[in-house]
């Protein structure tokens, strides 16, 4: 599956699309962009929704979506060295 | 310390009402983010793995205690309580908003700070020795000259566009502690033999993907001459260097490709050109400056005997405390590598307490180190164990300079969306695996650089011990690198073979560090017995 | 030779800070321009060599320099050469010119713009407006910071 990432444009709070125009702090609301991720990217970046937003190849597991690579993961989970302002701390980092 | 005048105020406050409206122009949608980009990155925003990053300009890495608790009030009110001190001597903040950055750089301009060029492709924060003006061996304080170079920088017209950034670091002594000849534009002041002072200029050195160090292109620049000979070196630099490949548009790409000797040329060329023009301030500009570098009011009667007798105290006075220029005084090196910890990280309430510390004990002037480290320049040796006592009691009194415990890591991946490997746990467990304080002095000088990828933040090439994160599949991977060094003995370490996992890398260097216990000689340190035995015994080691 | 004309002739530039009338000649490459003795307008890409032009001054009004990008920053030291030549026909940056960039421009000896996107006015009127002074000397004969501290008028 495809899905959505990018930052608020104000706040940089990193932000995953949840479909339609709304957007989400949390990786679990995230939903397959499929085909049109690049519609929804350029129609999200034009109304400032999103910013720098690109899309990542994920998977569907237990957890919900999960992005192929570590870097979206961390991205997701915030840095796994400050446990104490994580977002998620259930993200897996290391490849499953 | 440097103080600013009604021009350097309206400067930086100017610069304040400019990018206030340019964020303002962004949020509303009148530019792109490509075009605004640019405009932020020049004035250290960047948009980061989790958040913007903003890097604040500390100028030659010299501050006031104000200024650093300045630094404490911004990462309370606008971050996240904490800040992260860089190997450029700068320090960033993980958690920004755009929407409150034009309101930091207000506040930062209070205390004659700014942000200014602190990334983007212009010349960036000048960086020093963090020993200037309480070393003995220097030839002279280098900072007039950095300040006067970072005036000449700021909002330079001509160079705000170059093929990529542009690093310059100006330093004083033979002794580096600088990196000096790992940067674009390297320069030691000398004396010549009518015994005024000049700058030696070393151009074309870098890190990153083509690490090079920086050839000798000038032996002496007089004072006089400065400012026109960095703007022949930048005039060719932004004419000729390369925008073709933004991996090969640094300046070391220029004179590598063309030659030391043609770039050599060329500058002469043009500098005889620009030498025409009077562009040069006048001798009475540096004159004016290096009187805010007159050195303190030091205190001709205090002791110059220490009381070592509290073991733990004689511990970190042997290892963090170097020689003064006056024998009544001491230069303090303020760890921020506790064992475990995440290398140049600082609190807000440490920084407050380093602010009160300068205050108290060093003329209210501190230094970062590209060590990432804090430096007091100038304590008394009789307030040395007080001082030592207040940093215990807040985790900042790590006894490891220069030893396995002080390494120097970048973000990596746990912040950076450039990362390909995570740098900071790496780090941790090294920290760890080293913690004993007998077994790290044991092992000696020994600098350990993690960059979490090929950009070399974090200065692997430049590493006694080098480690460069990778990403292999989709997995971290380290690879491992010997013999580099950025001070006088200055090169460019090498890479030992095949990339270990995480626990691995940890393993590999206990190994290493087993070899060179092993087979050192009188005196040695790791990289001078890796420069005499050479990579095989190590390799035998590692992968035998 | 169609090639050799370029844009960059009458009336293209959308804002222009001289009271002379503008060139009314098409510019022309540097080739080209080299090879006709009767042109007075030169189209200078940012790959190019502004030195090749100082022989030929004499008979220049205008010099576009063209920017392929805004973070192409060639042009810049280009447009200081040719002052620093004296060279004190119109000089012209054309090409990917934002409002942002127009005040280094100013700085660098530009006084003409022919932006390929029309810029705003106001903003361009605001964004030459935030700065009361300049470190460092360059061609545009403001008084550097430099020079006021000691006493002079003048840079």
């Amino acid at each position: 599956m495809i899905i959505l990432t990018g930052n608020d444009l104000k706040t940089g709070d990193v932000i995953w699309w949840a479909g339609e125009t709304n957007w989400s702090r949390h990786l679990s609301d995230a939903v397959d962009a499929g085909e049109e991720a690049d519609a929804v990217l350029q129609r999200e970046d034009a109304a400032r929704r999103v910013n720098a937003g690109y899309s990542v190849e994920a998977e569907q597991t237990e957890r919900g979506p999960m992005p192929l690579h570590i870097k979206d993961r961390v991205r997701a989970s915030g840095p796994t060295v400050r446990q104490d302002l994580a977002i998620d701390t259930n993200i897996p980092i290391e490849k499953a | 310390m440097y103080q600013y005048d009604k021009y350097d105020q309206s400067l930086v406050d100017s610069r304040v009402a400019e990018f206030r409206d340019q964020c303002e122009r962004r949020i509303a949608g009148e530019m792109t983010e490509d075009q605004f980009k640019p405009l932020r990155l020049q004035n250290g925003l960047y948009l980061q793995l989790h958040a913007y990053m903003l890097r604040v300009a500390i100028p030659y890495g010299t501050l006031s205690g104000d200024q650093m608790r300045m630094l404490a009030t911004i990462a309370r009110k606008y971050d996240r309580d904490y800040g992260h001190f860089t190997t450029r001597q700068n320090i960033q903040y993980n958690w920004i908003k755009l929407e409150d950055a034009a309101d930091i750089l207000q506040d930062l301009s209070t205390v004659e700070m700014h942000a200014i060029q602190t990334s983007g492709n212009c010349i960036r924060n000048i960086s020093s020795d963090q020993y200037a003006g309480a070393s003995a061996e220097e030839a002279a304080d280098p900072r007039p000259w950095a300040e006067l170079l970072r005036q000449w920088s700021s909002f330079h017209p001509e160079f705000a566009h170059l093929p990529r950034k542009f690093k310059i670091c100006v330093i004083a002594s033979d002794t580096d502690r600088a990196a000096m000849r790992l940067h674009d534009i390297g320069i030691q002041l000398v004396e010549n033999d009518a015994g005024e002072l000049g700058a030696r200029f070393y151009v074309g050195g870098g890190m990153g993907r083509t690490p090079m160090i920086a050839p000798l292109i000038r032996e002496f620049v007089s004072a006089d001459d400065l400012i026109s000979y960095c703007e022949a070196c930048l005039r060719v630099y932004n004419r000729y260097g390369r925008r073709d490949n933004k991996y090969k548009a640094r300046i070391k790409i220029l004179v590598h490709e063309i030659g030391a000797e043609e770039y050599k040329r060329q500058v002469e060329e043009e500098f005889a050109h620009i030498k025409t023009l009077n562009l040069d301030p006048p001798r009475a500009e540096l004159e004016r400056i290096s009187e805010f570098f007159a050195p303190p009011a030091f205190d001709a009667e205090a002791p110059t005997e220490v009381d070592l007798s509290d073991p733990d105290f004689r511990i970190w006075h042997d290892q963090n405390v170097a020689e003064h220029k006056n024998p009544a005084y001491a230069i303090a090196t303020i760890s921020l590598k506790p064992v475990g910890g995440i290398p140049g990280d600082a609190t807000a309430d440490q920084m407050d307490l380093m602010a009160d510390l300068a205050k108290q004990y060093s003329f209210d002037e501190c230094r970062v180190t590209h060590s990432q480290n804090i430096v007091l320049p100038h304590v008394r040796k009789a307030d040395l164990y007080a001082l030592w006592q207040k940093l215990d009691e807040a985790g900042l009194a790590p006894a490891n300079l220069d030893l396995i415990g002080d390494m120097i890591a970048c973000p990596g991946l746990d912040y950076c969306s450039l990362a390909n490997a995570r740098s900071i746990p790496l780090a941790q467990k090294i920290s760890q695996r080293f913690a004993d304080q007998q077994r790290q002095k044991e092992l000696g000088e020994l600098k350990l650089k993690i960059s979490g990828c090929i950009n070399a933040c974090g200065h692997h090439h430049a590493g006694h011990i080098g480690i460069l994160g990778v990403d292999r599949k989709g997995v971290e991977n380290y690879q491992l690198l010997f013999g580099g060094s950025g001070a006088e003995d200055v090169s460019l370490a090498k890479i030992t073979g095949p990339g270990f996992t995480e626990d691995g890398v940890v393993d590999a260097i206990e190994k290493a560090t087993d070899l060179y216990l092993a087979q050192r000689e009188e005196g040695e340190r790791f990289v001078d017995t890796y420069r005499r035995i050479g990579m095989e015994p190590f390799k035998e080691a590692l992968y035998g | 030779m169609a090639e050799s004309f370029a844009t960059g002739g009458v009336g293209d530039a959308q804002l222009r800070y001289r009271d002379d009338e503008p060139c009314a000649q098409p510019a022309v490459t540097v080739e080209a321009f080299k090879g006709q003795t009767n042109a007075t307008a030169v189209r200078l890409e940012s790959g190019e060599d502004a030195r090749e032009l100082l022989a030929m001054l004499d008979r220049l009004t205008l010099v576009v320099v063209h920017f392929p990008a805004f973070t192409d920053g060639r042009g810049y030291s280009a447009a200081r050469i040719l002052r620093e030549a004296g060279y004190a026909g119109e000089l012209r940056a054309a090409g990917d010119v934002l409002v942002d960039q127009i005040r280094y421009m100013r700085r660098c000896g530009f006084d003409s713009f022919a932006p390929d996107a029309p810029l705003d006015a106001a903003a361009v009127e605001r964004a030459l407006g935030f700065y009361d002074h300049v470190y460092q000397p360059t061609v545009d004969g403001q008084t550097p910071v430099w020079t006021l501290r000691h006493g002079g008028d003048h840079g």
